[in-house]
């Protein structure tokens, strides 16, 4: 059961315009600082309507925005469908139809196609980590073939992969911030050669590099004085990790192993089916017997596409979920880092502290900022992953319920054919 | 009563009674829950009850004095009259093991070579699966081999000719020196050498069809249920595989609940779920297991059916050669007695080289073959006489088996179907609980 909102969000219904209007002054006050770089804030958008959350906000109105829209509602609808092929000199590439349908006012119209592959995929995402380096965005599908697959371009494999974008883009537009990212609506509006161009935007190599630099050296110092509450979440994902690669693999295995009996069943029938020929009064039964076990054959495969294609991939997603909330938790700390390093240098330093001070306020805020929306979004990702967990294993609990209770009938239509008198034992209780 | 006795009731038996054995000394006993005795076919073990019912290990010393290992099958017998007498009598019982009912059995095969005789339970465990043991000392398989030696003796006392013999009966009750008595009887003697027998199946030249068409059906039997073992075994292991990796799940589920607060009881009560779906796998094949001993038993019962076909041959042909010979000897005596030689023949050559055999001699090769024809044409009535017994003693005995087998087969295709129907209620059962419990998350 999900339940959307724990806290006091439900008395506040307010409306976009009235946040925009917040927003857009802050908007105007960091404009001009350098250090902020290193969220990427197109320059050439001065549209204040077109609401981008790429800059950083003051922790109460970005609660503020959080809470509203709690309510979640979707008025963002992404389908990813019909792959195709696509062949130049240099590479082969499957692109993805992309149709968007929105009520919203930041869209100039209600409804969008055009058509991205799995880079311009890529790309988003990492803008949108960019921007928001402590909100957890959904995983992508893996980049490379997974274990066991053949060929890249297999329809079963395009298929998961077509599932997972989707999932992706949707996960996005239901988020209550990344949704109204720039970059995300170019990405759902653009023609192909806009995309191209706003690519090569964004923050130049050299600030990119800075960016590194800074991250790295703030790793290497380490953070300091980490709050109780972060260690746990730390804690916490190591372990769920950990469980989650082992449910992957399990269920991965499952699949495999009932993939290899399905084999085996598949030989049994014609054994049957031979044997009749050599009776005179078996003929009937023995023929009844190997269509029973054809039956079993056909709906055992059955359950092993459902099992595939509905419990594995989500418990796959959770997977590389990990290595994300590790990757924000990581980029958490850097944030700190960098703010305990100022503190100490103004504490050594006997020039330029007047500098320092106003960073060290900037920076503050920063952690600030990036701690709540974390703690935020840390809620609303565990009750996510709540409701894809539970829904992932009670559809695993309806596709053997419906195996077995196919297979049931099976033999069960069996004995009514041998007009038997045999009486099934009443069941005891298991 | 004594053994002198049983042989007079035995000899005054009709085909009608069956199993006249019974020692009425003893007074009435419980009713055995012996399935096959309340088989209503032809040839219900009337007098006695029998059973397999335990199982030891012992340690001796072997044909080349080495310490050994072997296993003893308890051997309970009671006679059905002192039970309906109301009286309760404790069984006679003694122990034997696995060789020396394969001495009764080639004992019987070769006494009654017209029957279908019942099989034994393999020697050696066949058509495993990996999680079977296929150590004889293994006791799944002792149990199960000691069910197998109890459908023997059941299948045997329970047959309108084998019940009748007196060494069977001895092997059931005398605990003493029965090996010796069975030795004694000289059968081995009377056993056909494979030789003899490999000969006659290429040589013999009017099979009866009926025969041709058993043994190709035995044939048959034979590949399609070996092929039909081989299958299952392999499918066996996978659903083993398959249950047990969910096992993992209940694991996995339990070390993950410790860190989730709303989701940690339903994955908990769900875990329980998975391990006891992997535990059920277990009695699900054991099950199965029993399935496949049905089918084994036919497997046997084909080298059986061909064993019988093989007797006909080898006194189809052994008939052939006796009236070949009679011909022959006929053709000689005709050109002794006209002087003609029509077959061509050492002797004849040598005498047309080295001069005529006086009148005299000519006179007794003539005696000696006359006699020799004479023991010719007696061999050929018994030939015969013995080929058409044979074929009807063993027809009757084939239609029984064909009923026999039909019924059996057909019995066990549903209680294997009955099998599948108990599995699948078990797996809905499993999951229905598990469903809830993720519902619950």
């Amino acid at each position: 059961m999900e339940s959307e909102s724990s806290s006091s969000a439900a008395s506040v219904s307010g409306s976009p315009t009235q946040t925009e209007a917040d927003l857009s002054r802050h908007m105007l006050e960091l404009e001009e600082d350098d250090d902020l770089e290193v969220f990427s804030k197109d320059a050439t958008l001065t549209d204040a309507s077109s609401f981008s959350a790429s800059m950083p906000m003051s922790p109460a109105s970005m609660i503020n925005q959080y809470k509203l829209e709690e309510q979640d509602i979707k008025d963002v609808f992404i389908t990813v469908d019909c792959p195709e092929s696509h062949v130049t000199s240099i590479e082969t590439f499957v692109t993805y139809r992309v149709i968007t349908k929105t009520t919203r006012s930041e869209f100039d119209s209600s409804e969008y196609e055009v058509r991205r592959r799995y880079q311009d995929f890529l790309w988003l995402k990492g803008k949108l980590e960019e921007a928001h380096p402590t909100l957890i965005i959904n995983p992508l599908p893996e980049k490379f073939v997974m274990k066991g697959m053949m060929e890249r371009f297999n329809d079963g494999f395009i298929e998961t992969r077509r599932k997972a974008l989707q999932k992706f883009v949707n996960r996005i537009a239901d988020h209550p911030i990344l949704s109204f990212n720039e970059d995300f609506k170019v990405f759902l509006t653009a023609q192909a050669w806009e995309l191209a161009s706003r690519k090569k935007q964004g923050p130049g190599l050299l600030s990119r590099m800075g960016e590194t630099v800074r991250a790295v050296a703030a790793s290497v110092r380490g953070v300091q004085n980490r709050a109780e509450e972060f260690t746990a979440m730390n804690d916490y994902v190591e372990t769920f990790g950990q469980k989650m690669g082992m449910l992957d693999k399990i269920a991965q295995r499952i699949v495999k192993e009932q993939k290899e009996y399905l084999e085996g069943m598949k030989e049994c029938g014609p054994v049957y089916t031979l044997w009749s020929g050599s009776e005179d009064q078996l003929v009937e039964p023995l023929k009844a017997i190997a269509g029973c076990i054809d039956n079993c054959c056909k709906v055992t495969e059955e359950q092993v596409a459902g099992l595939s294609e509905n419990q594995v991939p989500i418990l796959h997603e959770y997977v590389l979920c990990a290595e994300t909330l590790k990757a924000v938790l990581r980029r958490r700390d850097n944030i700190q880092a960098e703010y305990e390093s100022k503190v100490d240098a103004l504490a050594n330093k006997k020039a330029d502290k007047e500098n320092l001070k106003e960073e060290i306020g900037r920076l503050e805020d920063k952690v600030e900022c990036a701690n709540n929306t974390l703690k935020v979004d840390w809620e609303r990702w565990k009750r996510n992953m709540q409701g894809d967990v539970k829904s992932a294993f009670v559809d695993m609990a309806d596709t053997n319920m419906n195996y077995y209770k196919k297979r049931l009938a099976i033999w069960e239509s069996f004995l009514t054919s041998q007009k038997t008198d045999v009486h099934l034992e009443k069941d005891t209780d298991s | 009563m004594r053994g002198s006795e049983i042989l007079e009731r035995m000899a005054d038996s009709t085909s009608e009674d069956v199993a006249v054995i019974g020692n009425t000394d003893f007074a009435a006993a419980d009713l055995h829950n012996n399935t096959i005795n309340t088989m209503t076919e032809e040839g219900v073990l009337k007098k006695m009850e029998i059973s397999v019912s335990e199982a030891e290990k012992r340690t001796g010393k072997n044909a080349v004095n080495m310490q050994e290992i072997y296993t003893v099958y308890l051997i309970e017998t009671r006679p059905v009259d002192a039970i309906t007498e109301g009286q309760s009598t404790a069984p006679d019982s003694l122990w034997r093991r696995y060789s020396e009912f394969e001495l009764l059995r080639n004992y019987l095969l070769v006494t009654f070579p017209y029957i279908v005789v019942p099989p034994l339970p393999e020697k050696r465990a066949e058509f495993v699966w990996h999680k079977l043991s296929a150590d004889n000392m293994d006791p799944d398989f002792v149990e199960r081999r000691r069910i197998g030696l109890e459908n023997f003796l059941l299948r045997v006392a329970s047959h309108s000719v084998l019940s009748k013999d007196k060494i069977f009966y001895l092997f059931l009750t005398q605990d003493d020196g029965w090996k010796d008595v069975v030795y004694d009887t000289g059968f081995q003697a009377k056993a056909d050498s494979r030789l003899k027998a490999l000969n006659a199946t290429f040589r013999v030249k009017n099979p009866d069809k009926r025969y041709t068409e058993l043994k190709h059906y035995s044939d048959e039997l034979q590949s399609v249920i070996s092929q039909l073992l081989r299958v299952r075994a392999k499918v066996a292991d996978r659903l083993y595989g398959v249950y047990k990796v969910h096992g993992n799940y209940g694991r996995v589920f339990s070390e993950w609940s410790a860190i989730e607060r709303e989701m940690g009881d339903g994955l908990q009560s769900a875990g329980h779920h998975m391990d006891a779906y992997a535990a059920s796998v277990d009695d699900i094949l054991e099950e199965e297991e029993h399935y496949a001993d049905q089918l084994k038993e036919y497997l046997y019962y084909s080298e059986a059916l061909r064993a019988v076909c093989r007797k006909h041959e080898l006194i189809q042909y052994e008939l052939e050669m006796a009236a070949q010979d009679l011909v022959s000897k006929k053709q000689q005596r005709e050109e002794l007695a006209t002087g003609t030689v029509r077959t061509f023949s050492l002797k004849g050559m040598t005498s047309k080289l080295f001069g005529q055999e006086t009148p005299e001699q000519r006179e007794a090769k003539l005696k000696v073959l006359e006699e020799q024809i004479v023991e010719g044409e007696e061999l050929v009535k018994t030939s015969n006489a013995e080929c058409d017994e044979y074929v009807r003693n063993a027809w009757i005995d084939i239609d029984r088996f064909k009923e026999q087998k039909n019924q059996d087969l057909k019995e066990a295709l549903i209680s294997y179907a009955v099998m599948q129907i108990s599995m699948c209620k078990k797996g809905i059962q499993v999951w229905t609980n598990a469903k809830e419990c993720f519902s619950k998350m």
